[in-house]
């Protein structure tokens, strides 16, 4: 309990940290709304009306007034208004969220129901052709960019069998659960099938350590029937290193996947950060890092109590 | 046959999986897409191509040009410049009204151009309107505008939907920008920024009916998902840029592909300020060891023409008769060696990445062809709004560029080439010539004079090669085969959908 309120506590710290990166980050790329705005017609400008612009986009401050601006108004709950969309940032990101959610569980779990049993069954199969094959495909899982297998996926689709998934009007999970999943299959494919690859390559060898273990050598001189070995024995020691991958993985997918999310046209995060930072909405690029970042450290948080749960033996925070 | 049959019930159940249907078209809502969307909706603020195309569907300008680029009657149905060219009065329309059934009266046309005039607004036209000394409006259906002096290329400026008219009450409530009231075709119904507009016709659009009772219009970032979108018929229209994906169009029995070539154009602008493309004779070698063609065919797939400055089909000359538009690398290296730079010399060439999106191959064949005459490129490409950053402060050796076009020369080039230009900054390069060549075209009203004017000027330009012109491209728009009435233009507009029908 300790750890867990210790590590609670650090949260504003490091949010704080994060918050001052980002605004520092995206002010010294060069350009600012207004070229993004106006593109090279920006130099038509008068110094009067760029002033003027300035204003509108609240860039006419010197930097720590704009910062302290941001701050004051995240202690209010309020992460500002966003310049592209004219609404507030967290109602534009909580509009987004929940696709981006949907996503990574989604290719989390297509992920693991591919990813583990394909590790176990090499691990079982270790140095055997099926090995061989499941190792194989999985090489080839990583290093497929998901850009080239969602291509791939849409022009087969397209041009083999005339149909597509309905692009550019989402469908939200609450309002039509079969046109949402249908739009959301292929995507979680694309991501989930890289995903997979990773799980398998690490189950694979830590399903490999575990049998080898003096424990599981027991096991099966006492006449544990192998299933049993594998699964209930060799199993959960194994599962450690996969939870910390699919954690890493599935912070990092919460932040959105912009290329999947641009092929499919998906209005996920990644997609809203990436328009955000070429349009140089601040105001929404600066709420949305602070919040992927808060969903990261709440993911990272999970995936060590998950740690306490698979081995008693770990007990967190202590000496 | 067994495997058609296999093909199309696969194709079948894995639609059916997929919760999808295959053909899914409404007969009175056109389904569009584009890869960017709109930026904005102030008509007067966005500069953005995709933004100008959605806000000309919603707002009219005074005029609007053809195909042909002719100016032809928007909210005003005649006009007229005085004899001294100082004075231009329009007649508007009785019958135009905004989209909240108030009538469009010369007091709005008044309070619309006083808007893009106050330099509060920020509107990046204004640059085009400042002959503008006041504003008449005898009576609610006239408007006059007196100006400071003689302006021909205002009438074309005005044409653009940068000079929409907005009603007078929005200008008073400051709702322009975050509410659309136009009064032009359609009505905007929703905006979701980067994903999706919903359009509806406006009934009561002076223009007549509209073809369509809506346009729905998807953002697609990739365009060969927008291809992919076209062959199973869920969009019917769509905006692409990439010319990759544009000739793939033609191979899909189902699809046509409309092209025409554009008034902007690809251009390797020098730094005439940055030594030594200081001496006329180096920026001179520069453009006869280009081979123009090469560029075009190996980064466009030779989707565009050959241009000189000039892109207005009425008024370019024939490229041929420019300076050095014929390669010709032995006369580029004796030019080279008059100027002291025999061994060649190093620069950098900065491009956008994506923007256009030949612009990296294009880089890199001129890297290729300057080679041989000594000249080393470094190519350095950047995200868009750090390329305008650097773009505009002149913090470039070289760069590739795709600048946009007008109707009007004066229009097009007074930001570069005259001595009070905007963007001579950006241009650095101060010419007598130049400048008294446009002020002269900026005055004439007989369209014939305008025209050998304007051939001088392009001549000149392309002899003293600050920039080396490239090539246009095309603009090109793809629809399912039973759309009919869609008339491409060099300005991109897609004005025309307003008549557009789909045929069942």
């Amino acid at each position: 309990m300790n750890y867990l309120m210790r590590r609670l506590a650090a949260f504003p710290l490091v949010l704080l940290g994060v918050s001052i990166l980002v605004f520092v980050a995206i002010r010294m790329v060069p350009g600012d709304s207004i070229t993004a705005m106006l593109g090279t017609e920006a130099g038509l400008l008068t110094p009067a009306q760029r002033d003027s612009l300035a204003a509108y986009f609240g860039i006419d401050q010197p930097w720590f007034v704009q910062y302290w601006r941001w701050i004051s108004g995240i202690l209010h709950g309020n992460l500002g208004i966003s310049v592209t969309y004219g609404r507030p940032v967290l109602d534009v990101i909580l509009e987004r969220f929940p696709l981006t959610l949907e996503l990574a569980v989604l290719s989390m779990i297509i992920a693991l129901i591919v990813g583990l049993p394909a590790g176990i069954f090499a691990a079982t199969h270790n140095e055997k052709p099926s090995d061989l094959g499941v190792r194989v495909v999985a090489m080839i899982g990583q290093s497929t960019p998901s850009f080239v297998l969602g291509l791939l996926i849409i022009y087969t689709l397209s041009a083999g069998f005339g149909v597509l998934p309905a692009m550019g009007e989402f469908a939200p999970l609450w309002q039509d659960p079969l046109r949402n999943l249908g739009q959301l299959i292929l995507p979680a494919i694309t991501l989930g099938f890289a995903f997979a690859a990773s799980v398998t390559r690490i189950s694979r060898s830590a399903m490999l350590d575990v049998l080898s273990d003096d424990y599981v050598r027991t096991a099966r001189s006492k006449g544990a029937p192998a299933r049993s070995v594998i699964w209930r024995h060799a199993l959960p020691n194994a599962l450690i290193p996969v939870v910390t991958l699919s954690g890493i993985e599935f912070g990092y997918l919460l932040g959105g996947a912009v290329i999947v999310e641009q092929i499919y046209a998906l209005p996920g995060l990644g997609r809203m950060v990436l328009d955000a930072i070429l349009q140089r909405d601040y105001a929404l690029v600066q709420g949305s890092v602070l919040f992927i970042a808060l969903n990261f450290m709440i993911v990272n948080l999970l995936v060590d109590l998950a740690y306490v749960a698979l081995d008693p033996r770990i007990r967190l925070g202590e000496q | 046959m067994i495997h058609l049959t296999r093909k199309l019930l696969s194709g079948i159940t894995l639609a059916a999986m997929l919760g999808i249907t295959t053909v899914s078209t409404q007969a009175a809502t056109l389904h569009m897409a584009w890869s960017q969307d709109a930026t904005g909706l102030d008509p007067h603020k966005q500069t953005a191509f995709s933004s100008l195309r959605l806000l000309e569907l919603i707002y009219e300008p005074l005029v609007r040009v053809d195909a042909s680029l002719q100016i032809i009657p928007a909210i005003a149905t005649s006009w007229e410049f005085s004899k001294d060219g100082k004075e231009l009065t329009f007649r508007l329309d009785p019958k135009a009204k905004f989209q909240d059934g108030t009538a469009v009266t010369s007091a709005d046309v008044k309070a619309s151009f006083e808007r893009i005039l106050d330099e509060k607004t920020g509107a990046a036209a204004r640059a085009n309107f400042l002959s503008i000394a006041s504003i008449d409006t005898p009576d609610a259906a006239t408007v006059v505008f007196h100006l400071s002096q003689p302006d021909v290329p205002i009438l074309t400026a005005m044409s653009d939907v940068n000079a929409a008219i907005v009603p007078a009450s929005e200008i008073k409530a400051g709702s322009i920008g975050t509410k659309a009231v136009g009064s032009g075709p359609f009505k905007l119904d929703k905006w979701d920024p980067n994903a999706k507009e919903v359009l509806s016709a406006n009934k009561d659009w002076a223009g007549g009916a509209t073809g369509v009772d809506g346009i729905e219009i998807s953002v697609l970032p990739d365009e060969a998902a927008i291809l992919a979108a076209m062959r199973t018929k869920q969009i019917d229209f769509a905006l692409l840029n990439d010319p990759l994906v544009a000739t793939l169009v033609p191979k899909e029995a189902s699809l046509q592909l409309n092209r025409v070539p554009v008034l902007s154009y690809h251009v390797l602008q020098l730094n005439p300020s940055r030594k030594p493309m200081t001496e006329l004779k180096v920026r001179q070698a520069i453009p006869c060891a280009i081979d123009r063609q090469e560029v075009l065919d190996t980064a466009s797939l030779g989707e565009g023409k050959v241009t000189g400055p000039l892109t207005i089909p009425a008024l370019a000359t024939d490229p041929s008769q420019l300076f050095c538009y014929k390669r010709d690398v032995e006369k580029a290296k004796k030019l080279m060696a008059e100027a002291g730079f025999a061994d060649g010399f190093s620069a950098t060439v900065i491009g956008a990445t994506g923007e256009p999106p030949t612009a990296a191959a294009e880089a890199q064949v001129i890297q290729s062809q300057l080679a041989e005459i000594g000249v080393k490129l470094d190519i350095k490409m950047m995200e868009l709004n750090v390329y305008v950053d650097a773009w505009l402060k002149g913090d470039f050796d070289m760069a590739i560029a795709l600048n946009g076009g007008r109707a009007d020369p004066y229009t097009m080039y007074n930001r570069y080439w005259t001595k009070a230009g905007n963007l001579q900054k950006v241009a650095n390069y101060i010419d007598d010539t130049l400048d008294s060549l446009m002020q002269k075209g900026r005055a004439e009203t007989d369209p014939a004079k305008r025209k050998v004017i304007f051939a001088e000027f392009e001549k000149h330009l392309a002899e003293v090669s600050p920039w080396i012109w490239l090539y246009t491209s095309y603009s090109y728009t793809a629809q399912q085969k039973n759309i009919a009435g869609f008339v491409p233009t060099p300005t991109g507009t897609l004005f025309s959908l307003s008549k557009v029908t789909i045929q069942q």
